[in-house]
């Protein structure tokens, strides 16, 4: 026998089977079908941790998702998974679990000092004490606080293990596999609908397998089996036990967790610990069963203390007793059930304490009417329970468990996910789903307040059908299984007045009745402001225990009904969900996709330094040996490229074709400057703006044919300018004839620049690339390397005679090979993003820097491009008063006076001998560089009236690096600013 | 004169990838041009003509059709990606333009796409995975657009056990990750 509290006989448990775990150390046995609790208190073992701010001792309160106070930490090192709740760990052989918030033990746990000054301890202590000084609260206050509270710690070390994501489609998405669930997914299953049938437990059945009440005339469980088997075997019907449906979301879709490896000791290779489904379902029944609650009354907390219900499944599906001598606390009807159950599998109920004065008694037990429990004794565990008799008379009885029933709340927690409000309802005494709910979700059984087994038999039927009618789907009412009707019978008590000591409402957060009424007392009384207050419901349980309770408690202090005080609002998950599971495979070097360029392999073999750009990863620089430092990888590229010729990969910048007969009339309306007299064979630089007239996005457009473009964007805004030009088309001028479509895939290109960028091309293109036939900003159609066709565009963005040469992309690996031959006597470079940097600040080309979104035409030198001859976008507002003042900001040249200082990038223009405060700010470095040809940093700046201050000398105050340097404003063309080079 | 490039594959091989995990095939296929054909606006007759003269069909919506040497999927209103031989349309536009002349915009797709035949017993549980798709009850023929680990892809069903899909080709190893990962979660 797997312990001293395991009933001889019985339980949903496989007693040929015995697997060995420890807890806290200490070796147990089990059996498969166990739960970490229901092993442990078959064990003995009552006492599973501590509480979150007393340090109390606590044990099991209930025997499911809901469990507030047995939280662990399950295996160790870096599987090590705190909090969870022992109460649905599935036990397997060799499970390490450990608790947790206590300090040396369990036992004896020294934190527990806490408990004895829990007057200083009281609701909002927090924001009252700890005031003085101010500085010691980030300092000393909050770090000891949280120490002291809390609940279990993360390894620190990396989750080996896999978590992944998926989705899944179906007709009828029913949750939970209790009575009402079985029975909605046996009328949608065998109509022939997709049904898809998820239970958080790993043995489907609900309640049916902690109860003895018989369905069609058998024991429940095996009802339920029957039922899972016939399922099970339908094509049709996808069972997944071990998964949550955590939330309802938009459209239909549910999120759903399954365990899939949890309850093994590791995951089998490339399998995930957990999946995180999203499922579509068309329609979906709300079968998730209701929590039962507690009653507050003085020491409801001590370890032996459980929900009645709880104490029954563990005796029925576990065949474990709760102790040797039980107590039953209730004020309904199901409560009895327990006390019948137990003494039925022989433990002795030494009374049922019934809240009810009026009724009949259970026979052969003792049924005190009328009564009230007022103190428990025993400090790691229940010893005795002390009650009020109805005649005021107290009297302790001597027991080790006391099961407490004070009612049942659906779990109706996703109704309310799209903001529906749930209802009270008095027969019950509890919130049921209201109106508002998700469109297309129904609840049904104990989830809509049908407390009996018929009630959700029926109600999990009738909820199937009219979603199958709502669908069209033909299908025939099942005949309903025989069962239980009762009625619930139940006087609702919240809490025993009257009685002297700390009362919990809450307990994972050590709520207590008087923490309520002092919310109340400093008005704290609304239902989110209560939660906040006192922390009511928060953390891993979402007070399923403890909510109603509260404001139950609450709504006795302001004299409102329950109704009124209303209840906060549940959100997604359901239950708590592990990081890993929400993240899936998006991890470590997987984290996003990578994009990577036709010269990556090559440039990889060079032993190049990548820089991420976007989801790009290019080539930042290419080090040679000995070069011990990036700038100096950096300024040889530099250098060369000026000297010889330099090679750059610059596939990355977007590429859209734009076809159509309208196709020019299109881009003059999308670029502020005018295309449509562009010939045929040329390119031209264009800005486009925003809306708003600021500067969205550059590049160069060439004409291929009449009605054949192709546009280049930035790397950075090559999907947004995609995304604008198709709203342009489809949205604003869908008369117009344009086809668009993106090729950035598709080519490979290369940009060649330097004095010998023709000759090194001389040696790979096929036709005749002489300044004549193919002049600064001709665009065309040539062939490579005897017959491949390519793309030839003379452009230059580093200021020297370049071009940009493209190839179909699985050429591209061959081009830069080619390239890299061809121009091995010309000891040509490759160059990376640094090098393409420092060029193109030695220009004065505007980048990521200076396109930051703020800035106009105007701004950046380049006013003249916005033509007034026709209407484009951004062009109107682009002229606002604002932002045509001649004292705004302007590009500028920036070098430091001694040519040895350095720059810092982002420092801020100032007048010599101006205060460094925010009002003298005239303007920024954008963009910083070292110049290896000048000898010394540059950059480029937006300044107020920059054009009248070139020449004058200013200060660049860097405050958050502490730098300061003199520096002199010059035009942002560094080098050759009458572009003579290009021309070449 | 230089000499002829060699091509490679979105993995930068010489060779089109082939690889098995567990019960899914995975086989690119390299020989295969793509070009994008786009009906211009007012055109739609000389379009259907130029279409038929070509022998290109013109699925309708989330479908894909053979004809060939071409095979078409819809991409949009009024879009296709047509595929032909690589060996016979080594430049597909070229060979396309002068049938269809200023009823179509085309465009070539070759290169921009890495694309990857899938094949097990039954593909809904390794795609079921990878993207929102109900591929079990999609119908053959299916062609849509949907995003795998944050990749627009293509994907086209031939049978419940057989599927061509499209990715973008500079995430190619992206892309292989995602679906190697999955398979392996169902082998």
């Amino acid at each position: 026998m797997s312990g001293p509290f395991r009933l001889p006989s019985g339980g949903l448990i496989d007693r040929g089977r015995t697997l060995r775990f420890t807890f806290d150390g200490r070796a147990f046995a089990g059996h498969p079908g166990d739960t970490l609790a229901s092993a442990l208190l078959a064990g003995g073992v009552r006492l599973m941790g501590r509480s979150f701010k007393y340090h109390r001792p606590r044990g099991p309160l209930s025997a499911g998702s809901e469990e507030p106070n047995a939280l662990v930490t399950l295996r160790s090192g870096a599987r090590a998974e705190p909090n969870t709740r022992a109460t649905v760990a599935e036990i397997y052989d060799g499970l390490q679990a450990t608790s947790q918030n206590r300090w040396p033990s369990l036992r004896f746990d020294l934190m527990a000092v806490n408990d004895l000054i829990h007057p200083f301890l009281a609701a909002g202590f927090y924001y009252k004490t700890f005031m003085w000084p101010a500085r010691f609260w980030e300092r000393l206050y909050e770090p000891l606080i949280r120490r002291a509270a809390g609940l279990g710690r993360l390894s620190g070390e990396a989750d080996p293990d896999g978590y992944d994501k998926g989705f899944r489609h179906c007709d009828l998405l029913v949750i939970g596999a209790g009575p009402a669930g079985l029975m909605a997914a046996l009328t949608a299953g065998r109509a022939g609908a997709r049904v898809i049938l998820a239970d958080e437990d790993f043995l489907p059945g609900g309640r049916l397998n902690a109860e003895r009440l018989e369905v069609a005339d058998m024991p429940g469980a095996d009802w339920a089996a029957a039922v899972v088997a016939e399922l099970a075997a339908l094509p049709n019907l996808r069972l997944m036990p071990r998964t949550t449906v955590i939330g309802a979301f938009d459209h239909g879709i549910y999120g759903a967790v399954e365990r899939v490896a949890d309850h093994l000791p590791e995951p089998p290779p490339g399998r995930p610990r957990q999946v995180l489904w999203r499922i579509y379902a068309r329609r979906a029944v709300l079968a998730a069963g209701a929590t039962e609650r507690p009653i507050a009354f003085p020491g409801n907390d001590r370890p032996g203390v459980m929900l009645a219900g709880a104490m029954r499944a563990y005796a029925n599906r576990w065949a474990v007793a709760a102790g040797r001598r039980v107590a039953l606390f209730v004020n309904n009807e199901d409560g009895l059930r327990t006390a019948a159950d137990l003494a039925e599998r022989g433990v002795e109920v030494v009374a049922v304490i019934d809240a009810r004065p009026e009724g009949a008694r259970l026979p052969g037990l003792r049924h005190l009417r009328g009564a009230e429990v007022v103190a428990t004794a025993g400090r790691l565990g229940l010893r005795s329970v002390t009650l009020r008799h109805s005649d005021g008379r107290r009297e302790t009885i001597a027991a080790d468990a006391l099961g407490v029933s004070g009612g049942w709340n659906p779990n109706l927690q996703l109704t309310v996910h799209h903001r529906g409000r749930p209802r009270w309802d008095e027969a019950i005494a509890a919130f049921v789903p209201g109106p508002g709910g998700p469109p297309g979700l129904a609840a049904a059984g104990a989830a809509a307040g049908l407390m009996s087994t018929h009630g959700a038999l029926a109600s999990g039927r009738a909820r199937a059908l009219e979603a199958l009618a709502d669908l069209g789907i033909a299908a025939r009412a099942a005949d309903l299984p025989r069962a239980e009707d009762a009625p619930v019978s139940l006087r609702p008590v919240w809490h025993v007045a009257g009685a002297r000591g700390r009362a919990w409402i809450d307990q994972q957060n050590d709520v207590t009745v008087k923490d309520i009424a002092l919310a109340h007392a400093e008005n704290f009384t609304g239902a989110e402001h209560l939660k906040r207050y006192t922390t009511l419901g928060m953390a891993t349980d979402q007070g399923r225990t403890g909510n109603v309770i509260g404001l139950a408690v609450m709504a006795g202090l302001t004299g409102r009904s329950i109704a009124e005080t209303g209840t906060t609002a549940a959100r997604p998950p359901y239950t708590p969900v592990a990081i890993g599971a929400l993240a899936g495979r998006s991890r470590g070097k997987a984290f996003r996709p990578v994009r990577l360029t036709p010269s990556h392999r090559w440039a990889e073999e060079q032993g190049a330094v990548f820089v991420e750009a976007g989801l790009w990863l290019r080539t930042q620089y290419i080090p040679r040996p000995g070069e011990t430092h990036w700038r100096q990888s950096v300024d040889r590229e530099v250098l060369a490229t000026r000297a010889s010729v330099g090679i750059c990969d610059v596939s990355t910048l977007g590429k859209i074709d734009i076809q159509g007969a309208d196709a020019g009339a299109f881009l003059d309306r999308v670029y502020a400057n005018t295309f449509s007299t562009l010939p045929v064979g040329r390119c031209r630089y264009g800005i486009m703006l925003r809306e708003d007239g600021i500067v969205f996005d550059d590049g160069t457009t060439a004409r291929l044919a009449e009605d054949e473009w192709v546009m280049t964007t930035t790397t950075a805004n090559a999907v947004a300018v995609f995304r604008h030009l198709e709203f342009c088309r489809q949205c604003l001028w869908p008369a117009l004839d344009v086809q668009l479509i993106s090729t950035t895939e598709a080519w490979a290109q290369y940009s060649v620049a330097g004095p010998n960028a023709r000759r090194l091309l001389e040696r790979i293109v096929d036709q005749d690339i002489s300044d004549a036939a193919f002049p600064y900003m001709a665009a065309g159609r040539v062939t490579v390397c005897g017959g491949l066709r390519a793309r030839l565009f003379r452009i230059s963005f580093s200021g020297e005679l370049a071009y940009e040469i493209a190839v179909p992309a699985r050429y591209g690996d061959g081009l830069i090979r080619a390239l890299v031959e061809a121009g091995r006597d010309f000891d040509a470079v490759v160059y990376g993003t640094e090098a393409l940097g420092v060029l193109r600040v030695e220009k004065g080309h505007v980048a990521g820097g200076e396109l930051n979104g703020q800035m106009t035409a105007l701004n950046m030198g380049l006013g003249r491009m916005v033509s007034r001859k026709k209407d484009a976008i951004g062009v109107v507002l682009s002229g606002r008063e604002g932002l045509t003042d001649p004292g705004g900001h302007r590009l500028v040249g920036v070098r430091p006076v001694d040519p040895s200082a350095g720059l810092t990038a982002g420092s801020h223009l100032l007048e010599p001998g101006a205060a460094k405060v925010a009002e003298n700010d005239l303007g920024w470095l954008t963009s910083k560089v070292y110049s290896p040809h000048l000898g010394h940093d540059i950059a480029l700046a937006y300044l107020r009236g920059g054009e009248a201050r070139i020449g004058s000398r200013m200060r660049a105050v860097n405050l958050l690096a502490g730098t300061e340097t003199e520096v002199e404003i010059t035009s942002p063309h560094f080098i050759d600013p009458q572009g003579e080079r290009l021309r070449g | 004169m230089a000499e002829p490039l060699p091509p490679r594959t979105p993995f930068g091989l010489a060779e089109p990838l082939r690889r098995r995990i567990g019960p899914v095939g995975i086989v690119e296929r390299f020989d295969l041009a793509l070009v994008s054909l786009a009906e211009r606006q007012g055109k739609a007759e000389a379009f259907a003509t130029a279409a038929r003269a070509a022998g290109i069909p013109l699925p309708g919506p989330a479908r894909r059709a053979e004809a060939p040497p071409f095979a078409a999927f819809w991409v949009a209103p009024g879009m296709w990606f047509v595929e032909a031989p690589l060996d016979t349309h080594p430049d597909p536009v070229a060979a396309l333009k002068p049938v269809f002349g200023a009823a179509a915009s085309l465009s070539e797709q070759t290169d921009a796409w890495v694309r990857l035949e899938l094949a097990a017993g039954d593909l809904a549980p390794l795609l079921e995975r990878l993207c929102n798709v109900d591929y079990a009850t999609a119908p053959d023929g299916f062609a849509t657009r949907t995003l795998i680990e944050h990749l627009g892809c293509y994907l086209i069903r031939l049978g419940p056990g057989a599927a061509t899909l499209l990715g973008p080709r500079s995430s190619a190893e992206s892309l292989l990750h995602a679906i190697e990962t999955a398979a392996a979660a169902i082998a």
